[in-house]
């Protein structure tokens, strides 16, 4: 039947003539058509390229084959494989006087080469000649190619010719010539930048089409630079206001929408001039509640205009009844049967969200349904809205979830993204040190390979460093919770490098810190670990030093450090290994252990990594060395610029030899590599300066070139001896947070124990609720889970702000506060079950709270339960009023038609049009056919789909049947959708 | 901004490749193979978008085909589902009832039509009826063109018999 269809249509082709296409052409497309397997379809193409070859350079091929032949480049070349022997055949085509050639030079070499490529300057010339051309058609094909091909070196070659033509008398070439300005703008900004006056001026044209253009270089413009544009604004706003009152031509319109595409652009341009700028922002509000009012919801495009409507609400100076509009229009996106709009309006709450947070709540229910989607992007898309409303008492669970997508998923981008927000929410808003460490050791376990090696920097010195204030025990608790962890976790296989590094360096610096684990478990751990790893340099170096840092603190304590058998057999080994990294760490581990506990306290003071390291840059302690050496008539240093400087004049008369090369030769000496990250975390200098100099990252290498040619090199080791963190952004420790963390912690989970008694009355209560409206519909059951969830993801966020104060004004009395939280909670509860059963919960008393008094009460949680109770309500509402609609609607699919109703309205409107609307089926009815399908459950409506042209009364027949079949008939809700499927 | 275009069959097989941002002939490869793999695997009843290394990718299927434009962060998806829809409409009116088999055929013809629609990354025309218009132009020029090309070669074989 297929083939048929095929054979079919290859003799319509035929008949129709005109495309041109040779019966070789056509074989090769059914061949490939046709192919089983992805070698056979390489097989074939392979054979093609070979003749092509061939035949490509033959003489006197006549020009339409060779036409011919270009498009089977193209054909080639779009099924992935290398065409480039013929790009150059393509370009010679476009020097074709012929528009027909010309054409397909131009497409051909457009669909070819990057901007970068070298046969483009070949083109430069016949583009420059083509945009002088007096035939439009001409024109158009070279700026198409401009806009392609022309790159920054040769915008200067095309540009004046460019700008001319956007008084060209034919709209479309003005149109295409402000894109090919919008792209060189792209390219280079600088070479366009005197002509931007001239994007004003065809904001005026005449041709809608031309004006729409215009918005694109104009958003980037403002974008840029918003302020040089302001006076616009009043322009904007009566454009879109002529727009949206379908002034522009019919032609325009789409889906019974005036222009919408040229909406869109004019609302996000006016999103970006809002910005921050009330005056701006009020000139816009009429037009924007306009747009709201006039839009159809129930079109796809109508939806398109009004989620960018919410994005430029957003964005501008917020006026409270435009933000109620765009609420609603958000709820309903949430509330929609569509993935595509519940995916837009979870991005329209996470806008929204930044001017009021408590927007989320009523939506909490339909945010976890997203978050337990099966659909991927879904799910992604709330895990970004939960980052952006993560807080101190929601970022166990988010971070929790959160984690366990990650483990779940393979995609590495996405993977790497993910961790790095984990990180950067446990490291903002960690409720107590256990936690913090179990989260960092769960991420950099599952994508510790993906991690940015600055993340495991950063947790080092947090260890290190502690909390930012002087609490020592609170430090040291961290650090052996630390320690504890990462014994526990040290053995298990497969662990990431990066990871290791942080559980050697820890294991180093504090593994016998707190005195549970002696020196000689810790260092067999050590040894473990480098043996498991034999071919990771970093990691073996990190427990070498971690050794060496163990054994010398033990040293300095007075006991004698015995090695384990292992452990020396470690040494030996690494002392001959091929890293003369590794060596060396050996050997000085081996000296450490030689030397008397005063010499290793100086050397390796414990617990002092965090210690700022002294460094003289111009190591004045060989001063007196220097001095010596010059006396007895050593060569005076010279600083390195003035060396190179020496080197270029010295070597002057070679370099004149090779003038002509473009590379030039290098005279420098190449910069030395930068020493493995292991060699930094050494905690202290082998010698000892007198003053403080920080190094900084940057300025390591040049600073090593330049000890390099002092002559003691041996003394230079402190430059390499720092944990450097200096570029390491500080996240820890939000001061007003972290003083009452314990306090946090522990209300938070007196909340959820509060949350799920309630949540169960809450069920209760709104289920008997609902008895009386529709005892036969199954009842939308919301699961317990998925409330306590809700509860502890959006419960605490009105009292964001209170918590934050309270934790600064109240740190004394804290504990008093506590015990007022307590005595409240039994009484919050009742009341709130109260005002569930009245089905009218009153707003809590959150106001008061931000007014800052500082009453003890204030701290409460108590305040959540009220929230969540609210959630509750809704979503039992929202079921009523879905199986309503159901109920109404239950013949005439009204979901079906709410999802597809653009769909089916284009069908009717292009059916009406074409002559033969029956056929109009082929690519545009596939939708519909499957909606139906799913509606009727039967299988069969999408063979409904004919690949034939042409009406044909056995299909119609076949459709009958099947019609029959299923047991439809054309309903009188969606007349043209089944007319057209079933004729 | 869209970053390019792809028409992929729902076996996998390109039909139509547009690029916009410069990709190297491998990464073109690597772009296709990867994303049929996740588009053509998702189910019927999912949003058509999807999330992919930094960039979404907006998929729409019609028939057997499926369209995949990838655009930036910060674009609105549903727009550019409809800007897909457009251009199948307009191709709709240019093939008159387009299928697969049209655009297998005749791809160069769909790339002429996507020039008009789209330009550097970018919707350029909204108007059907103006595409239409032109692309008509070009054709009728074109075969104008091409009637001549084949009397003239006919003359020049007959002469040459």
């Amino acid at each position: 039947m297929e083939q048929l269809k095929t054979i079919g249509r290859e003799l319509a082709m035929g008949s129709q003539g005109g495309w041109g296409q040779s019966k070789e052409f056509l074989d090769l497309v059914k061949s490939i058509g046709e192919a089983r397997s992805k070698a056979e379809e390489d097989r074939i193409v392979m054979n093609e390229i070979e003749t092509l070859k061939r035949r490509i350079t033959e003489p006197d091929i006549t020009k339409r084959k060779m036409k011919e032949y270009i498009i089977r480049l193209v054909y080639v070349e779009m099924l992935g494989h290398d065409a480039s022997f013929g790009y150059i055949h393509a370009v010679k085509m476009t020097h074709d006087d012929s528009l027909l050639l010309k054409r397909t030079g131009y497409l051909a070499v457009t669909l070819f080469l990057n901007e970068d490529h070298d046969l483009i300057i070949l083109i430069v010339n016949t583009i420059q000649k083509d945009l002088k051309s007096d035939n439009y058609l001409v024109v158009s094909a070279a700026l198409t190619a401009v806009c392609k091909l022309i790159n920054e070196e040769t915008i200067p070659a095309v540009l004046p010719q460019v700008v001319e033509l956007l008084g060209h008398p034919k709209e479309a070439v003005r149109k295409k010539a402000i894109m090919a300005l919008h792209r060189f703008y792209q390219r280079a900004p600088s070479s366009v930048a005197h002509l931007l006056s001239n994007f004003r001026k065809r904001l005026c044209d005449n041709d809608p089409g031309v004006m729409g253009a215009t918005l694109c270089p104009l958003f980037d413009l403002i974008a840029a630079d918003a302020d040089s544009y302001k006076d616009l604004v009043i322009s904007f706003v009566n454009i879109l206001k002529q727009v949206a009152e379908c002034r522009l031509p019919k032609s325009y319109d789409y889906h019974q929408m005036p222009a919408p595409f040229i909406q869109i652009r004019l609302l996000k341009i006016l999103a970006l001039l809002g910005n921050g700028d009330k005056q701006a922002s009020e000139h816009m509000f009429t037009v924007l509640g306009d747009i709201f009012k006039r839009c159809d919801p129930s079109s796809n495009i109508g939806n398109a205009v009004l989620y960018e409507c919410i994005c430029c609400v957003s964005s501008i100076h917020s006026s409270p009844k435009l933000l109620e509009s765009a609420a609603e229009v958000t709820s309903r996106f949430l509330k929609s049967d569509s993935h595509n709009l519940k995916y837009m309006g979870i991005d329209a709450l996470g806008r929204l969200i930044k001017i009021n947070p408590e927007t989320a709540e009523e939506h909490q229910l339909a945010v976890i349904d997203c978050l337990e989607d099966p659909d991927d992007t879904l799910k992604r898309k709330t895990f970004e809205l939960l980052y952006k409303m993560t807080k101190p008492s929601n970022v166990e669970v988010i971070v929790d979830r959160m984690i366990d997508y990650m483990i779940s998923i393979n995609d590495n981008h996405y993977k790497t993204e993910i961790a790095s927000r984990c990180v950067e929410l446990a490291e903002q808003f960690a409720p107590s040190n256990q936690w913090f460490i179990q989260t960092m050791n769960k991420v950099f376990e599952h994508a510790g390979d993906l991690v940015n090696v600055k993340v495991a920097h950063n947790l080092m010195r947090l260890i290190a460093e502690g909390f930012g204030e002087d609490d020592e025990a609170a430090d040291s608790q961290l650090r052996s919770s630390a320690v504890e962890s990462y014994l526990r976790i040290i053995g298990e296989p497969k662990l990431p490098s990066l990871f290791l590094q942080v559980i050697c360096w820890v294991l180093g610096e504090y593994g016998t810190a707190d005195g549970k684990f002696s020196a000689s478990y810790v260092t067999g751990k050590l040894c473990d670990v480098a043996e498991a790893h034999p071919s990771d340099d970093i990691v073996k170096a990190y427990a070498v030093t971690a050794i060496m840092k163990i054994s010398a603190f033990e040293i300095e304590v007075g006991r004698k450090v015995e090695l384990l058998p292992e452990c020396q057999s470690l040494i030996d080994e690494l002392s001959a290994s091929h890293s003369t990294d590794l060596q060396q760490r050996a050997y000085e581990l081996q000296t450490v252990l030689s030397l008397d506990a005063r010499a290793v306290a100086s050397i390796m003071p414990s617990d002092a990594s965090c210690e700022d390291i002294e460094v003289h840059k111009s190591l004045p302690f060989l001063d007196g060395y220097v001095q010596e050496a010059l006396v007895k008539g050593a060569q005076p240093y010279i600083p390195q610029n003035e060396q190179s400087g020496m080197a270029n004049i010295s070597n002057f008369r070679s370099q004149a030899h090779h003038v002509p090369s473009t590379h030039g030769l290098r005279f420098e000496a190449y910069e030395l590599p930068q020493p493995p990250v292991a060699s930094r975390i050494q905690p202290v200098p082998l010698t000892a300066s007198k003053e403080l100099v920080p190094v900084s990252e940057t300025t390591y290498p040049q600073e090593n070139v330049r000890a390099a040619s002092v002559p003691s090199v041996s003394e230079t080791g402190p430059f390499e001896l720092k944990l450097q963190l200096d570029g390491v952004q500080k996240k820890w420790g939000r001061p007003t947070y972290s003083p009452t963390a314990p306090s946090t912690s522990n209300s938070s989970s007196q909340k959820a124990v509060n949350g799920v008694s309630q949540l169960v009355q809450g069920t209760v209560v709104s289920q008997t609720r609902n008895m009386p409206y529709d005892s036969r519909k199954p009842q939308v059951e919301v699961s317990s889970e998925k409330q306590k969830l809700a509860a502890s993801l959006f419960g605490g966020s009105s009292s964001k702000r209170e918590k934050r104060l309270t934790s600064t004004s109240h740190r004394t009395s804290r504990v008093q506060t506590h015990a007022v939280e307590k005595s409240q909670m039994p009484t919050a509860t009742v009341a709130s079950t109260e005002h569930a059963a009245e089905k009218a919960p009153q707003p809590p008393p959150l106001d008061l709270l931000d007014l800052g008094e500082p009453t003890p009460g204030d701290t409460i949680p108590p305040l959540d339960p009220f929230k969540q109770l609210e959630g509750l309500l809704g979503p039992s509402d929202v079921s009523s009023v879905a199986s309503s609609a159901v109920s109404v609607s239950k013949s005439s699919d009204i979901i079906s038609q709410y999802a597809e109703n653009p769909m089916s309205a284009v069908g009717g409107t292009v059916a009406n049009m074409a002559p033969a609307s029956f056929d109009y089926i082929n690519l545009l009815s596939g939708l519909p056919n499957l909606a139906n399908r799913d509606i009727h459950g039967g299988s069969a409506a999408t063979h409904v789909a004919p690949v034939k042209k042409g009406p044909n009364p056995q299909d119609s027949l076949e459709r009958d049947a099947l019609a029959r079949q299923v047991g439809v008939t054309p309903s009188s809700t969606s007349p043209n959708l089944f007319s057209d499927l079933l004729g | 901004m869209i970053h390019f275009v792809l028409l992929i069959s729902r076996q996998g097989k390109v039909r139509l490749t547009k690029w916009y941002s410069p990709y190297s002939q491998k990464e073109r490869s690597k772009v296709i193979r990867e994303l049929s793999g996740v588009i053509l695997s998702r189910g019927p009843k999912l949003s058509n978008f999807v999330e992919w290394r930094g960039y979404k990718v907006v998929y729409k299927r019609y028939a057997s085909l499926y369209f995949c434009m990838c655009i930036d962060q910060d674009d609105n998806e549903l727009e550019i589902l409809e800007i897909i829809h457009h251009f199948v409409e307009i191709l709709d009116r240019y093939f008159g009832s387009v299928c697969e088999l049209d655009l297998i055929f005749n791809f160069h013809k769909a790339y002429y039509v996507l020039d008009e629609v789209l330009i550097a990354g970018e919707l350029q025309e909204s108007s059907k009826k103006t595409v239409a218009r032109l692309i008509a132009a070009q054709d009728s020029l074109v075969e104008t063109a091409k009637e001549q090309a084949n009397s003239i070669s006919n003359m020049i074989a007959q002469a040459t018999k």
